[in-house]
């Protein structure tokens, strides 16, 4: 039992370390709340002046704002949409005994492993390229029209390309947690004549409900700044069909070279970020409590 | 084990100590420099780069190193060094965009010392123009580049056109049309149609100079509200309509080429260096079968043509100008096209820069496009750029800063106009308001 001299000295002895992570997460995060009260151009760098909150207006006016806010919310969402709705069966599929099933295993997870532009750059150029790409080839084969991807459909198909890389993770995260379940259970209800369909969603779904909620709240973390995929393949366009917030931002600041509004804008994207996860831990967190 | 370390300190420190005495001994006798240069990977910059050891041969106190980068990053490293005074830098590759800006700004050094042989007056008066602020030299050119339209002459022949040779914007549409076979994998025109100030803008503003609009009015009002503006976008998007190729909205410059040289198109209008490619018969399937002419017009007296040219600066603060300088001044000299024709080839000099190039005939007998380019040049005045006056400098751009974020905001409308997913009136509309904000916030209109 530790005496109060102990707690003391344990305290300050761990004192450094908490103010050395405080200070490196404080410092960046004081700088950005400073900057985002300048008028400051990287190209007129010798003018900037204090305007309070005129960089905030400026951007929650921005017309691109609202889009921005709703191509991300509408790409987060179909992203976890699919890598739930597909990485379920998925991991069903794996947990079977199947030959080769370490390879058929190792193949599914690969995609996670590619880097995100070179992803971007293999669908943009070698998948979808709607003249030498191989779906405008296998349309053609059965006498299709090629879909001119990024030029039709631009955000479904930064959408695919982003639950490519995504859908290994949740199937992974599946597949362990079905892994864990308990065999003696399934036999039971086998036994008792139950259906595979009834034993899937009155044993395998709640039991995975925990996992899945590890899925919704990881991949929105990481999601919600899907920035290379955008950059590569349509560069936010056409128009401002697949710029999201992270987009946006990183047009003012580095296009623009405006660091207040920029800085401003993070800011509002961080607030967003926890606005969702609020709601996220609400909806979903209460699975994790149990 | 306690001696092994002090050792170990004892050898270091006195090797430190004993490299700063040679160091501080030697100095006069081998002074080296080391120049950081930043460049774009364009081919003719690649070339210099290879061609560097010619460089380093004469000047043995001189070492080089290479930053070689993509346009847009190069533009974002070069900017966010000078801006924050880095000084990373020592040679900066830029745009005739940038030249004025920084000049302005006294981020740049003036190129008055680059030797007797550099020979400024042989420069060609359009570029040095757009290099200098008040007569005085701030980059030197290390190519230029107008604009022009390049077809096959076998196309044209077997639908029976003639290229006239300063084409109007109807015959263009016209012949366009005809050229094109969709099934047969033809476009009658190919335009670029990517998002961005240096892409799809610089077309779009040169093509409005040849219909009558500008970019802003003499107190800075933005003017995609007037019916000059509505005209060059419908055309535009009418023309790549009916003539362009699929995925017209993602083509920049390179896609273009591409298809181009594998003969998917039967015209293209873009930069005058392209030139060399399309008739290079190692890259072009399509080689000998190339013919060129003037940017078109509206009968406006301004042709679509637009003036650029990649040069060499020096950033203020340089601590290594003297070398700087004349590492400049060989890269941008008479004797460095000819070094480059020697190992290379005459067709492969960089063009657009020098009177003398234009009369020398060894070069004239390999490029067929020699005539027009500098006829294309001539044409486009950075000073003057639009049929009504206007209040900037720049021919496809105006030369403010805030100009690379409104020319591509503005370029992301007109990409979606081209790709079918906004109207040209809707387009218009948003690139007027964006345009207008932007203004407003920079103070140039109230």
């Amino acid at each position: 039992m530790a005496t109060q001299q102990t707690q003391v000295l344990g305290r300050a002895l761990l004192t450094p370390a908490v103010a050395l992570l405080f200070i490196w997460m404080i410092v960046p995060l004081a700088m950005t709340v400073y900057f985002s009260t300048l008028h400051y151009s990287l190209l007129d760098a010798e003018t900037w002046s204090f305007v309070g909150l005129e960089n905030f207006r400026y951007f929650l006016t921005d017309p691109a704002f609202l889009t921005a806010l709703r191509n991300t919310l509408v790409l987060v969402g179909s992203v976890l949409a699919i890598t739930i709705l597909l990485g379920t069966p998925l991991a069903l599929l794996l947990d079977q005994q199947v030959v080769g099933r370490s390879i058929v295993r190792l193949m599914v997870i690969a995609p996670f492993f590619v880097m995100p532009t070179v992803s971007a750059l293999v669908w943009k150029n070698l998948l979808m390229h709607p003249v030498s790409g191989l779906f405008a080839w296998v349309a053609t084969l059965v006498g299709a029209t090629p879909i001119d991807w990024f030029n039709d459909v631009p955000l479904f198909a930064v959408i695919l390309i982003v639950a490519w890389q995504w859908l290994p993770f949740a199937t992974l995260i599946l597949l362990t947690a079905l892994q864990s379940q308990d065999e003696e259970q399934k036999e039971a209800a086998e036994m008792d004549g139950a259906s595979a369909l009834s034993t899937f969603i009155y044993l395998t779904l709640p039991h995975l409900a925990r996992p899945i909620t590890v899925v919704i709240l990881i991949e929105t973390i990481f999601l919600l700044t899907v920035f290379a995929e955008i950059f590569v393949t349509t560069g936010g366009g056409p128009g401002l069909a697949t710029t999201n917030i992270a987009f946006l931002i990183y047009t003012q600041a580095l296009v623009q070279y405006d660091v207040g509004n920029a800085s401003a804008g993070g800011l509002v994207a961080v607030v967003i970020a926890n606005i969702v996860a609020f709601f996220l831990v609400r909806i979903v967190g209460r699975n994790l409590e149990a | 084990m306690l001696n092994a370390v002090r050792e170990v300190i004892v050898k270091h420190v006195l090797s430190a100590l004993l490299g700063a005495a040679t160091l501080l001994g030697a100095a006069p006798s081998v002074a080296q420099t080391s120049l950081t240069i930043a460049t774009v990977n364009n081919g003719d910059m690649i070339r210099m780069q290879a061609l560097t050891n010619e460089f380093t041969a004469k000047n043995p106190d001189i070492t080089v190193k290479w930053v070689t980068l993509e346009e847009n990053v190069l533009r974002q490293r070069v900017t966010t060094d000078i801006a924050t005074k880095g000084g990373q830098f020592d040679v900066l590759t830029i745009g005739t965009y940038e030249v004025p800006i920084w000049a302005k700004k006294n981020w740049l050094i003036p190129l008055d010392n680059l030797g007797p042989d550099y020979d400024a007056a042989d420069l060609l008066p359009k570029i040095r123009d757009a290099v200098s602020v008040s007569g005085q030299l701030y980059a030197a050119p290390f190519y230029g580049e107008s604009s022009m339209v390049m077809y096959r002459t076998d196309l044209f022949q077997k639908a029976g056109l003639t290229m006239p040779e300063k084409p109007t914007w109807d015959f263009v549409i016209d012949a366009a049309k005809k050229l094109t076979d969709k099934s047969g994998g033809v476009f009658g025109i190919c335009l670029r149609g990517k998002a961005g100030w240096g892409e799809n803008m610089a077309f779009l503003t040169a093509m409005s100079n040849s219909f009558g609009a500008r970019w802003f009015d003499e107190k800075w009002q933005p003017q995609f509200d007037k019916p000059e503006w509505k005209k060059t976008l419908s055309t535009y998007v009418d023309l790549m309509k009916a003539a362009g190729p699929p995925g017209a909205s993602s083509n920049g410059f390179n896609e273009n080429l591409a298809l181009f040289n594998s003969g998917k198109c039967g015209m293209w209008i873009d930069a005058t260096v392209a030139a060399s490619f399309v008739t290079n018969p190692k890259d072009s399937k399509v080689a000998d079968k190339v013919g060129f002419a003037l940017a078109p017009n509206a009968g406006l007296g301004k042709n679509a043509n637009w003036l650029w040219a990649w040069n060499l600066a020096i950033p203020a603060g340089s601590k290594k100008t003297a070398a700087a300088e004349k590492f400049i001044a060989w890269a941008t000299s008479k004797d460095y096209t000819r070094l480059v024709a020697s190992k290379e080839g005459w067709a492969n000099v960089p063009p657009g820069t020098r009177t003398s190039l234009y009369q020398n005939p060894e070069y004239l007998k390999v490029a067929p496009f020699a005539g027009l380019t500098l006829a294309s040049i001539d044409a486009a005045d950075p000073n003057k750029p639009t049929v009504q006056s206007v209040p900037y400098v720049g021919v496809q751009y105006a030369a403010i800063p805030e100009f690379q974020g409104i020319g591509t905001s503005v370029g992301q409308q007109f990409s979606a106009a081209l790709a079918g997913s906004s109207t040209v009136d809707a387009a218009l509309a948003a690139a007027q308001t964006a345009t207008e904000r932007e203004m407003k916030r920079a103070g140039y209109i109230k």
